[in-house]
Protein backbone atom coordinates (compact mmCIF):
# COMPACT_ATOMS: atom_id res chain seq x y z
CA UNK A 1 0.00 0.00 0.00
CA UNK A 2 1.67 3.20 -1.10
CA UNK A 3 0.95 6.43 0.65
CA UNK A 4 -1.09 9.12 -1.10
CA UNK A 5 1.05 11.87 -2.58
CA UNK A 6 0.74 15.48 -1.46
CA UNK A 7 0.48 18.47 -3.77
CA UNK A 8 2.63 21.60 -3.31
CA UNK A 9 -0.45 23.15 -1.65
CA UNK A 10 -0.95 20.44 0.96
CA UNK A 11 0.08 22.63 3.91
CA UNK A 12 -2.29 25.37 2.72
CA UNK A 13 -5.21 22.92 2.76
CA UNK A 14 -4.32 21.76 6.26
CA UNK A 15 -4.02 25.35 7.48
CA UNK A 16 -7.45 26.10 6.01
CA UNK A 17 -8.91 23.20 7.99
CA UNK A 18 -9.72 21.02 4.99
CA UNK A 19 -11.07 17.50 5.31
CA UNK A 20 -8.67 15.45 3.20
CA UNK A 21 -9.37 12.38 1.10
CA UNK A 22 -7.45 10.00 -1.13
CA UNK A 23 -8.14 10.50 -4.82
CA UNK A 24 -6.24 9.04 -7.76
CA UNK A 25 -3.22 8.33 -5.55
CA UNK A 26 -3.21 11.84 -4.07
CA UNK A 27 -4.27 13.29 -0.74
CA UNK A 28 -6.67 16.06 -1.73
CA UNK A 29 -9.06 18.47 -0.01
CA UNK A 30 -12.58 17.02 -0.01
CA UNK A 31 -14.09 20.15 1.51
CA UNK A 32 -12.91 23.11 3.53
CA UNK A 33 -16.18 24.02 5.27
CA UNK A 34 -19.33 22.85 3.51
CA UNK A 35 -19.79 21.05 0.18
CA UNK A 36 -22.94 23.02 -0.51
CA UNK A 37 -21.47 26.41 0.38
CA UNK A 38 -18.44 25.76 -1.84
CA UNK A 39 -20.66 24.59 -4.69
CA UNK A 40 -22.87 27.66 -4.41
CA UNK A 41 -19.89 30.01 -4.20
CA UNK A 42 -18.68 28.73 -7.58
CA UNK A 43 -22.13 29.20 -9.12
CA UNK A 44 -22.64 32.68 -7.68
CA UNK A 45 -19.14 34.12 -7.11
CA UNK A 46 -15.94 32.09 -7.42
CA UNK A 47 -14.12 29.06 -6.10
CA UNK A 48 -10.43 28.20 -5.93
CA UNK A 49 -9.35 24.62 -6.66
CA UNK A 50 -6.04 22.83 -6.27
CA UNK A 51 -5.73 20.58 -9.33
CA UNK A 52 -2.03 19.88 -8.94
CA UNK A 53 -2.80 16.15 -8.89
CA UNK A 54 -3.51 16.28 -12.62
CA UNK A 55 -0.79 15.14 -15.02
CA UNK A 56 0.99 17.55 -17.37
CA UNK A 57 2.75 15.80 -20.23
CA UNK A 58 4.60 17.84 -22.83
CA UNK A 59 5.34 16.78 -26.40
CA UNK A 60 7.89 18.75 -28.36
CA UNK A 61 9.54 18.39 -31.75
CA UNK A 62 8.79 18.70 -35.46
CA UNK A 63 6.48 15.67 -35.34
CA UNK A 64 4.84 16.30 -31.97
CA UNK A 65 1.49 16.94 -33.65
CA UNK A 66 1.79 13.89 -35.87
CA UNK A 67 2.67 11.74 -32.86
CA UNK A 68 -0.45 12.92 -31.04
CA UNK A 69 -2.60 12.36 -34.13
CA UNK A 70 -1.39 8.77 -33.94
CA UNK A 71 -1.77 8.43 -30.17
CA UNK A 72 -5.15 10.12 -29.57
CA UNK A 73 -8.59 9.87 -31.14
CA UNK A 74 -8.65 13.57 -32.04
CA UNK A 75 -6.61 15.61 -34.46
CA UNK A 76 -4.09 17.50 -32.34
CA UNK A 77 -2.22 18.82 -35.37
CA UNK A 78 -5.34 20.78 -36.35
CA UNK A 79 -5.40 22.70 -33.04
CA UNK A 80 -4.26 26.28 -33.52
CA UNK A 81 -1.48 27.67 -31.35
CA UNK A 82 -3.20 29.32 -28.40
CA UNK A 83 -6.13 26.92 -28.42
CA UNK A 84 -7.08 23.74 -26.57
CA UNK A 85 -9.29 20.75 -27.26
CA UNK A 86 -10.98 17.96 -25.32
CA UNK A 87 -9.79 14.55 -26.47
CA UNK A 88 -9.31 10.94 -25.44
CA UNK A 89 -6.67 8.27 -25.53
CA UNK A 90 -8.01 4.82 -26.33
CA UNK A 91 -6.68 1.27 -26.26
CA UNK A 92 -6.40 -0.68 -29.52
CA UNK A 93 -9.82 -2.23 -28.74
CA UNK A 94 -11.40 1.24 -28.47
CA UNK A 95 -11.64 1.32 -24.67
CA UNK A 96 -11.12 4.74 -23.11
CA UNK A 97 -7.78 4.94 -21.25
CA UNK A 98 -8.33 8.56 -20.25
CA UNK A 99 -10.03 11.76 -21.26
CA UNK A 100 -7.65 14.67 -21.80
CA UNK A 101 -7.28 18.29 -22.69
CA UNK A 102 -4.66 19.02 -25.34
CA UNK A 103 -3.20 22.53 -25.50
CA UNK A 104 -1.10 23.67 -28.43
CA UNK A 105 1.61 25.82 -26.88
CA UNK A 106 3.62 26.37 -30.09
CA UNK A 107 3.90 24.87 -33.56
CA UNK A 108 6.07 22.11 -32.19
CA UNK A 109 4.92 22.01 -28.58
CA UNK A 110 1.79 20.43 -27.08
CA UNK A 111 0.63 20.03 -23.48
CA UNK A 112 -1.54 17.02 -22.64
CA UNK A 113 -3.39 17.22 -19.31
CA UNK A 114 -4.38 13.83 -17.94
CA UNK A 115 -6.42 12.75 -14.92
CA UNK A 116 -4.42 12.15 -11.75
CA UNK A 117 -5.06 8.43 -11.53
CA UNK A 118 -4.20 7.90 -15.20
CA UNK A 119 -1.25 10.26 -15.64
CA UNK A 120 1.44 7.60 -15.37
CA UNK A 121 -0.11 5.24 -17.88
CA UNK A 122 -1.00 8.08 -20.27
CA UNK A 123 2.59 9.23 -20.14
CA UNK A 124 3.81 5.68 -20.78
CA UNK A 125 1.37 5.22 -23.67
CA UNK A 126 2.42 8.51 -25.25
CA UNK A 127 6.10 7.55 -25.05
CA UNK A 128 5.34 4.21 -26.67
CA UNK A 129 3.08 5.65 -29.35
CA UNK A 130 5.49 8.50 -30.18
CA UNK A 131 8.21 6.03 -31.07
CA UNK A 132 9.40 6.55 -34.62
CA UNK A 133 8.23 10.18 -34.62
CA UNK A 134 10.60 13.10 -34.26
CA UNK A 135 9.07 14.11 -30.93
CA UNK A 136 10.04 14.07 -27.27
CA UNK A 137 7.59 13.17 -24.50
CA UNK A 138 8.31 14.87 -21.18
CA UNK A 139 6.11 14.25 -18.13
CA UNK A 140 6.39 17.48 -16.11
CA UNK A 141 3.61 16.64 -13.66
CA UNK A 142 5.85 16.84 -10.58
CA UNK A 143 7.26 20.23 -11.51
CA UNK A 144 3.87 21.72 -12.37
CA UNK A 145 1.11 23.02 -10.11
CA UNK A 146 -2.39 23.63 -11.45
CA UNK A 147 -4.77 26.03 -9.75
CA UNK A 148 -8.27 26.74 -11.05
CA UNK A 149 -10.36 29.81 -10.33
CA UNK A 150 -13.92 29.19 -11.44
CA UNK A 151 -17.15 31.13 -11.29
CA UNK A 152 -18.75 34.34 -12.57
CA UNK A 153 -16.25 36.48 -10.59
CA UNK A 154 -13.21 34.49 -11.75
CA UNK A 155 -12.27 36.89 -14.55
CA UNK A 156 -12.29 39.95 -12.29
CA UNK A 157 -10.35 38.21 -9.53
CA UNK A 158 -7.71 36.98 -11.97
CA UNK A 159 -7.52 40.33 -13.77
CA UNK A 160 -6.86 42.12 -10.48
CA UNK A 161 -3.64 40.14 -10.08
CA UNK A 162 -2.55 40.17 -13.71
CA UNK A 163 0.24 42.41 -15.00
CA UNK A 164 -1.23 45.46 -16.79
CA UNK A 165 0.19 44.35 -20.14
CA UNK A 166 -1.61 41.00 -19.89
CA UNK A 167 -4.99 42.05 -18.49
CA UNK A 168 -6.49 42.65 -21.93
CA UNK A 169 -5.35 39.22 -23.10
CA UNK A 170 -6.87 37.50 -20.08
CA UNK A 171 -10.18 39.32 -20.37
CA UNK A 172 -10.47 38.71 -24.11
CA UNK A 173 -9.49 35.05 -23.89
CA UNK A 174 -11.98 32.66 -25.45
CA UNK A 175 -13.25 29.40 -23.96
CA UNK A 176 -10.73 26.59 -24.59
CA UNK A 177 -7.95 29.08 -25.34
CA UNK A 178 -4.80 29.86 -23.35
CA UNK A 179 -2.09 32.54 -23.10
CA UNK A 180 1.03 33.28 -21.11
CA UNK A 181 0.42 35.93 -18.48
CA UNK A 182 2.19 37.31 -15.46
CA UNK A 183 -0.06 36.83 -12.45
CA UNK A 184 1.06 38.37 -9.16
CA UNK A 185 4.58 38.34 -10.59
CA UNK A 186 4.48 34.67 -11.59
CA UNK A 187 4.82 33.50 -15.19
CA UNK A 188 1.71 31.41 -15.70
CA UNK A 189 0.10 29.50 -18.51
CA UNK A 190 -3.48 30.75 -18.18
CA UNK A 191 -6.22 28.72 -19.85
CA UNK A 192 -9.93 29.45 -20.04
CA UNK A 193 -10.96 25.91 -19.28
CA UNK A 194 -12.70 24.21 -16.39
CA UNK A 195 -14.87 21.44 -15.05
CA UNK A 196 -17.64 23.30 -13.29
CA UNK A 197 -20.04 24.57 -15.93
CA UNK A 198 -19.04 28.15 -15.08
CA UNK A 199 -16.68 30.61 -16.68
CA UNK A 200 -13.23 30.27 -15.23
CA UNK A 201 -9.52 29.79 -15.65
CA UNK A 202 -6.89 27.16 -14.98
CA UNK A 203 -3.38 28.37 -14.17
CA UNK A 204 -0.32 26.20 -14.72
CA UNK A 205 2.66 27.42 -12.73
CA UNK A 206 5.96 25.99 -11.47
CA UNK A 207 5.31 23.90 -8.36
CA UNK A 208 7.54 26.14 -6.24
CA UNK A 209 5.34 29.17 -6.95
CA UNK A 210 2.04 27.44 -6.16
CA UNK A 211 1.70 28.61 -2.56
CA UNK A 212 2.36 32.22 -3.51
CA UNK A 213 -0.26 32.14 -6.28
CA UNK A 214 -2.83 30.31 -4.14
CA UNK A 215 -2.54 32.84 -1.32
CA UNK A 216 -2.68 35.79 -3.69
CA UNK A 217 -5.83 34.50 -5.39
CA UNK A 218 -7.52 33.76 -2.04
CA UNK A 219 -6.75 37.26 -0.80
CA UNK A 220 -7.68 38.99 -4.05
CA UNK A 221 -10.99 37.18 -4.26
CA UNK A 222 -12.08 37.65 -0.69
CA UNK A 223 -14.29 40.66 -1.35
CA UNK A 224 -15.78 38.94 -4.41
CA UNK A 225 -16.93 35.94 -2.39
CA UNK A 226 -14.21 33.56 -3.62
CA UNK A 227 -13.69 30.54 -1.36
CA UNK A 228 -11.41 27.51 -1.58
CA UNK A 229 -13.42 24.58 -2.91
CA UNK A 230 -12.77 20.87 -2.54
CA UNK A 231 -13.28 17.74 -4.62
CA UNK A 232 -16.80 17.29 -3.31
CA UNK A 233 -17.93 20.60 -4.82
CA UNK A 234 -15.93 19.86 -7.96
CA UNK A 235 -17.85 16.60 -8.35
CA UNK A 236 -21.30 18.12 -7.83
CA UNK A 237 -20.47 21.03 -10.15
CA UNK A 238 -19.27 18.82 -13.00
CA UNK A 239 -22.22 16.48 -12.59
CA UNK A 240 -24.73 19.33 -12.87
CA UNK A 241 -22.82 20.43 -15.97
CA UNK A 242 -23.14 16.90 -17.42
CA UNK A 243 -19.39 16.37 -17.64
CA UNK A 244 -18.02 12.83 -17.42
CA UNK A 245 -15.64 11.74 -14.67
CA UNK A 246 -13.10 9.07 -15.52
CA UNK A 247 -13.76 6.03 -13.36
CA UNK A 248 -17.49 6.75 -13.42
CA UNK A 249 -18.89 7.63 -16.84
CA UNK A 250 -15.68 6.64 -18.63
CA UNK A 251 -13.42 3.68 -18.06
CA UNK A 252 -11.79 0.80 -19.88
CA UNK A 253 -15.16 -0.86 -20.47
CA UNK A 254 -16.68 2.17 -22.22
CA UNK A 255 -16.19 3.58 -25.68
CA UNK A 256 -16.52 7.28 -26.54
CA UNK A 257 -19.70 6.49 -28.49
CA UNK A 258 -21.52 4.98 -25.52
CA UNK A 259 -20.59 8.05 -23.49
CA UNK A 260 -22.18 10.30 -26.12
CA UNK A 261 -18.73 11.66 -26.95
CA UNK A 262 -18.32 10.16 -30.42
CA UNK A 263 -17.70 13.67 -31.73
CA UNK A 264 -14.18 13.63 -30.27
CA UNK A 265 -13.27 10.58 -32.38
CA UNK A 266 -12.01 11.96 -35.67
CA UNK A 267 -12.49 9.02 -38.01
CA UNK A 268 -12.19 11.45 -40.91
CA UNK A 269 -8.66 12.51 -40.03
CA UNK A 270 -6.41 12.11 -43.03
CA UNK A 271 -2.76 12.40 -43.86
CA UNK A 272 -1.51 15.18 -46.15
CA UNK A 273 -2.03 12.89 -49.14
CA UNK A 274 -5.68 12.38 -48.20
CA UNK A 275 -5.28 8.80 -46.98
CA UNK A 276 -7.03 7.91 -43.71
CA UNK A 277 -4.64 8.58 -40.83
CA UNK A 278 -4.06 5.54 -38.63
CA UNK A 279 -4.44 6.05 -34.89
CA UNK A 280 -4.54 3.67 -31.96
CA UNK A 281 -8.03 2.23 -31.64
CA UNK A 282 -9.13 3.32 -35.09
CA UNK A 283 -10.37 -0.05 -36.42
CA UNK A 284 -12.32 -0.88 -33.28
CA UNK A 285 -13.84 2.59 -33.05
CA UNK A 286 -14.75 2.61 -36.73
CA UNK A 287 -16.76 -0.58 -36.20
CA UNK A 288 -18.41 0.93 -33.11
CA UNK A 289 -19.27 4.14 -34.93
CA UNK A 290 -21.37 2.22 -37.43
CA UNK A 291 -23.21 -0.03 -35.00
CA UNK A 292 -25.76 0.96 -32.37
CA UNK A 293 -24.19 0.96 -28.90
CA UNK A 294 -25.53 -1.61 -26.44
CA UNK A 295 -25.98 1.10 -23.82
CA UNK A 296 -25.97 4.88 -23.76
CA UNK A 297 -25.22 7.51 -21.17
CA UNK A 298 -28.26 9.49 -20.06
CA UNK A 299 -29.20 12.09 -17.49
CA UNK A 300 -31.75 11.15 -14.84
CA UNK A 301 -33.81 13.60 -12.85
CA UNK A 302 -35.26 12.39 -9.55
CA UNK A 303 -38.96 12.95 -8.92
CA UNK A 304 -38.57 12.28 -5.22
CA UNK A 305 -35.97 13.56 -2.82
CA UNK A 306 -33.81 10.52 -2.36
CA UNK A 307 -30.63 10.64 -4.47
CA UNK A 308 -29.35 7.75 -6.55
CA UNK A 309 -25.69 6.84 -6.15
CA UNK A 310 -23.02 5.31 -8.36
CA UNK A 311 -23.56 1.56 -8.65
CA UNK A 312 -27.31 1.55 -8.10
CA UNK A 313 -29.38 -0.34 -10.67
CA UNK A 314 -31.60 1.61 -13.04
CA UNK A 315 -34.86 -0.31 -13.35
CA UNK A 316 -38.22 -0.15 -15.04
CA UNK A 317 -41.02 1.01 -12.82
CA UNK A 318 -42.67 -2.10 -11.42
CA UNK A 319 -46.23 -2.69 -10.28
CA UNK A 320 -47.38 -0.49 -7.39
CA UNK A 321 -44.14 1.45 -7.33
CA UNK A 322 -41.99 -1.66 -7.07
CA UNK A 323 -38.64 -2.47 -8.58
CA UNK A 324 -38.93 -3.70 -12.19
CA UNK A 325 -36.43 -5.20 -14.61
CA UNK A 326 -32.88 -3.85 -14.58
CA UNK A 327 -32.15 -1.63 -17.62
CA UNK A 328 -28.92 0.04 -16.57
CA UNK A 329 -26.67 1.35 -13.82
CA UNK A 330 -26.02 4.73 -12.22
CA UNK A 331 -22.47 6.06 -12.74
CA UNK A 332 -22.77 9.27 -10.68
CA UNK A 333 -25.57 10.68 -8.60
CA UNK A 334 -26.28 13.21 -5.91
CA UNK A 335 -28.82 15.81 -4.85
CA UNK A 336 -28.21 18.79 -7.11
CA UNK A 337 -27.37 21.79 -4.92
CA UNK A 338 -28.33 24.25 -7.65
CA UNK A 339 -31.51 22.58 -8.89
CA UNK A 340 -32.84 21.20 -5.62
CA UNK A 341 -33.64 17.69 -6.88
CA UNK A 342 -31.59 14.51 -7.31
CA UNK A 343 -29.61 14.19 -10.53
CA UNK A 344 -27.71 11.22 -11.87
CA UNK A 345 -25.91 9.97 -14.92
CA UNK A 346 -26.44 6.37 -15.91
CA UNK A 347 -25.80 3.86 -18.67
CA UNK A 348 -29.09 2.39 -19.89
CA UNK A 349 -30.20 0.24 -22.79
CA UNK A 350 -31.08 2.30 -25.88
CA UNK A 351 -34.82 1.53 -25.78
CA UNK A 352 -35.24 3.39 -22.48
CA UNK A 353 -32.86 6.26 -23.27
CA UNK A 354 -35.26 8.79 -24.79
CA UNK A 355 -35.82 11.96 -22.74
CA UNK A 356 -39.10 11.70 -20.86
CA UNK A 357 -38.82 7.95 -20.29
CA UNK A 358 -40.05 7.17 -16.79
CA UNK A 359 -37.66 4.85 -14.96
CA UNK A 360 -36.69 4.18 -11.38
CA UNK A 361 -33.48 3.61 -9.45
CA UNK A 362 -33.20 0.76 -6.98
CA UNK A 363 -32.03 2.63 -3.90
CA UNK A 364 -31.34 -0.11 -1.39
CA UNK A 365 -34.42 -2.08 -2.33
CA UNK A 366 -36.78 0.80 -2.93
CA UNK A 367 -37.77 2.07 -6.37
CA UNK A 368 -37.15 5.79 -6.45
CA UNK A 369 -38.78 7.41 -9.50
CA UNK A 370 -36.46 9.06 -12.03
CA UNK A 371 -37.07 10.46 -15.52
CA UNK A 372 -34.61 10.51 -18.43
CA UNK A 373 -33.62 14.10 -19.27
CA UNK A 374 -31.21 15.80 -21.65
CA UNK A 375 -27.71 16.65 -20.42
CA UNK A 376 -26.48 18.95 -19.05
CA UNK A 377 -28.74 19.41 -16.05
CA UNK A 378 -27.43 22.91 -15.56
CA UNK A 379 -26.24 25.50 -18.05
CA UNK A 380 -25.08 28.93 -17.03
CA UNK A 381 -27.07 31.87 -18.32
CA UNK B 1 -12.89 20.07 21.79
CA UNK B 2 -16.60 19.82 21.11
CA UNK B 3 -19.19 20.62 23.77
CA UNK B 4 -21.78 17.97 24.45
CA UNK B 5 -24.88 18.77 26.52
CA UNK B 6 -24.40 17.13 29.94
CA UNK B 7 -28.09 16.24 30.31
CA UNK B 8 -28.03 13.92 27.29
CA UNK B 9 -26.94 10.29 26.89
CA UNK B 10 -24.83 9.17 23.96
CA UNK B 11 -24.28 6.05 21.89
CA UNK B 12 -21.03 4.94 20.30
CA UNK B 13 -22.79 5.39 16.93
CA UNK B 14 -23.07 9.14 17.65
CA UNK B 15 -26.74 9.34 18.55
CA UNK B 16 -28.01 11.21 21.59
CA UNK B 17 -31.17 10.71 23.66
CA UNK B 18 -32.64 12.73 26.52
CA UNK B 19 -34.38 11.66 29.76
CA UNK B 20 -37.81 12.98 28.85
CA UNK B 21 -40.85 10.83 28.25
CA UNK B 22 -41.22 10.36 25.36
CA UNK B 23 -37.48 10.62 24.78
CA UNK B 24 -36.03 12.68 21.95
CA UNK B 25 -33.32 11.18 19.73
CA UNK B 26 -30.84 12.95 17.44
CA UNK B 27 -27.31 12.67 16.12
CA UNK B 28 -24.38 14.45 17.71
CA UNK B 29 -22.35 17.34 16.34
CA UNK B 30 -19.52 14.85 15.77
CA UNK B 31 -21.73 12.85 13.41
CA UNK B 32 -23.07 15.98 11.74
CA UNK B 33 -19.57 17.30 11.10
CA UNK B 34 -18.30 13.99 9.82
CA UNK B 35 -21.22 13.55 7.45
CA UNK B 36 -20.87 16.93 5.80
CA UNK B 37 -24.01 18.64 4.53
CA UNK B 38 -27.02 16.47 5.30
CA UNK B 39 -29.42 16.45 2.36
CA UNK B 40 -31.86 13.62 3.04
CA UNK B 41 -33.29 11.90 6.10
CA UNK B 42 -35.00 8.55 6.16
CA UNK B 43 -36.64 8.30 9.60
CA UNK B 44 -38.67 5.49 11.18
CA UNK B 45 -42.44 5.73 10.86
CA UNK B 46 -44.63 6.88 13.71
CA UNK B 47 -45.94 3.77 15.43
CA UNK B 48 -42.90 1.66 14.51
CA UNK B 49 -41.39 -0.54 17.20
CA UNK B 50 -37.64 -0.07 17.29
CA UNK B 51 -34.81 -1.73 19.11
CA UNK B 52 -31.72 -0.21 20.68
CA UNK B 53 -28.69 -0.74 18.47
CA UNK B 54 -30.68 -1.57 15.35
CA UNK B 55 -30.81 0.41 12.12
CA UNK B 56 -33.92 2.58 12.02
CA UNK B 57 -33.18 4.94 9.14
CA UNK B 58 -30.59 6.65 6.98
CA UNK B 59 -28.83 9.95 6.87
CA UNK B 60 -27.57 11.06 3.46
CA UNK B 61 -25.08 13.82 2.99
CA UNK B 62 -23.90 15.24 -0.32
CA UNK B 63 -21.21 12.57 -0.50
CA UNK B 64 -22.34 9.59 1.53
CA UNK B 65 -25.09 7.54 3.11
CA UNK B 66 -24.94 6.54 6.79
CA UNK B 67 -27.18 4.29 8.77
CA UNK B 68 -29.12 5.70 11.68
CA UNK B 69 -29.13 3.54 14.82
CA UNK B 70 -31.56 3.89 17.67
CA UNK B 71 -29.99 4.30 21.12
CA UNK B 72 -33.21 3.10 22.78
CA UNK B 73 -35.98 0.50 22.38
CA UNK B 74 -39.63 1.46 22.25
CA UNK B 75 -42.32 2.89 20.00
CA UNK B 76 -41.80 5.90 17.74
CA UNK B 77 -44.39 8.55 18.60
CA UNK B 78 -43.19 11.51 16.53
CA UNK B 79 -40.67 12.37 13.82
CA UNK B 80 -39.20 15.79 13.15
CA UNK B 81 -40.93 16.82 9.93
CA UNK B 82 -39.09 20.14 9.95
CA UNK B 83 -35.76 18.29 9.73
CA UNK B 84 -37.09 16.00 6.99
CA UNK B 85 -38.08 19.12 5.05
CA UNK B 86 -34.82 20.93 5.82
CA UNK B 87 -32.10 18.37 6.64
CA UNK B 88 -29.57 21.20 7.05
CA UNK B 89 -31.01 21.58 10.57
CA UNK B 90 -29.03 18.48 11.50
CA UNK B 91 -25.83 20.36 10.67
CA UNK B 92 -26.79 23.73 12.09
CA UNK B 93 -28.41 22.58 15.35
CA UNK B 94 -27.87 18.85 15.95
CA UNK B 95 -28.80 18.98 19.65
CA UNK B 96 -31.80 21.29 19.14
CA UNK B 97 -33.92 21.96 16.06
CA UNK B 98 -32.16 19.11 14.27
CA UNK B 99 -33.58 16.37 16.52
CA UNK B 100 -34.84 13.32 14.63
CA UNK B 101 -37.59 11.36 16.40
CA UNK B 102 -39.30 10.74 19.75
CA UNK B 103 -39.74 7.36 21.39
CA UNK B 104 -41.89 5.88 24.14
CA UNK B 105 -38.96 4.10 25.71
CA UNK B 106 -39.19 0.52 26.97
CA UNK B 107 -35.45 0.05 27.47
CA UNK B 108 -32.18 1.80 26.77
CA UNK B 109 -28.99 0.45 25.25
CA UNK B 110 -25.58 0.88 26.81
CA UNK B 111 -25.19 4.64 26.72
CA UNK B 112 -22.40 7.06 27.56
CA UNK B 113 -22.40 10.25 29.58
CA UNK B 114 -21.37 13.48 27.89
CA UNK B 115 -17.96 13.16 29.52
CA UNK B 116 -17.47 9.57 28.41
CA UNK B 117 -18.65 10.39 24.90
CA UNK B 118 -16.31 13.38 24.69
CA UNK B 119 -13.40 11.19 25.75
CA UNK B 120 -14.26 8.71 23.02
CA UNK B 121 -15.41 10.92 20.16
CA UNK B 122 -14.63 14.54 20.98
Amino acid sequence: MTEDRKTPLHDEHVALGATLTGFGGWLMPLRYTSDLAEHRAVRSAAGLFDLSHMGEIHLTGPQAGAALDRALVGRASAIGVGRARYSMICAPDGAVLDDLIVYRLADEHFLVVANAGNAVRVSAALIERAEGFDAVVDDRSDATALIAVQGPRAEDVLASLTAPDDVGTVRAMKYYAWASATVTGIEALVARTGYTGEDGFELFVPAERAVELWRALLAAGQDDGLVPAGLSARDSLRLEAGMPLYGHELDETTTPFEAGLGRVVKLDKTADDGAPLPFVGREALEARAHSAPARVLVGLRGEGRRPARAGHDVVRRGLEGGVGAVVGAVTSGLPSPTLGYPVAMAYVTPEVSAPGTELAVDVRGRAEPFVVVDLPFYQRA
Amino acid sequence: MADFPAALHYSAEHEWVDDASPATVGVTSVAADALGDVVYLELPEVGATIEAGSVVGEIESTKSVSELYSPVSGTVVEVNDAAVEDPALVNSDPFGAGWLFKVDVTSRGALLSAEEYAAEAG
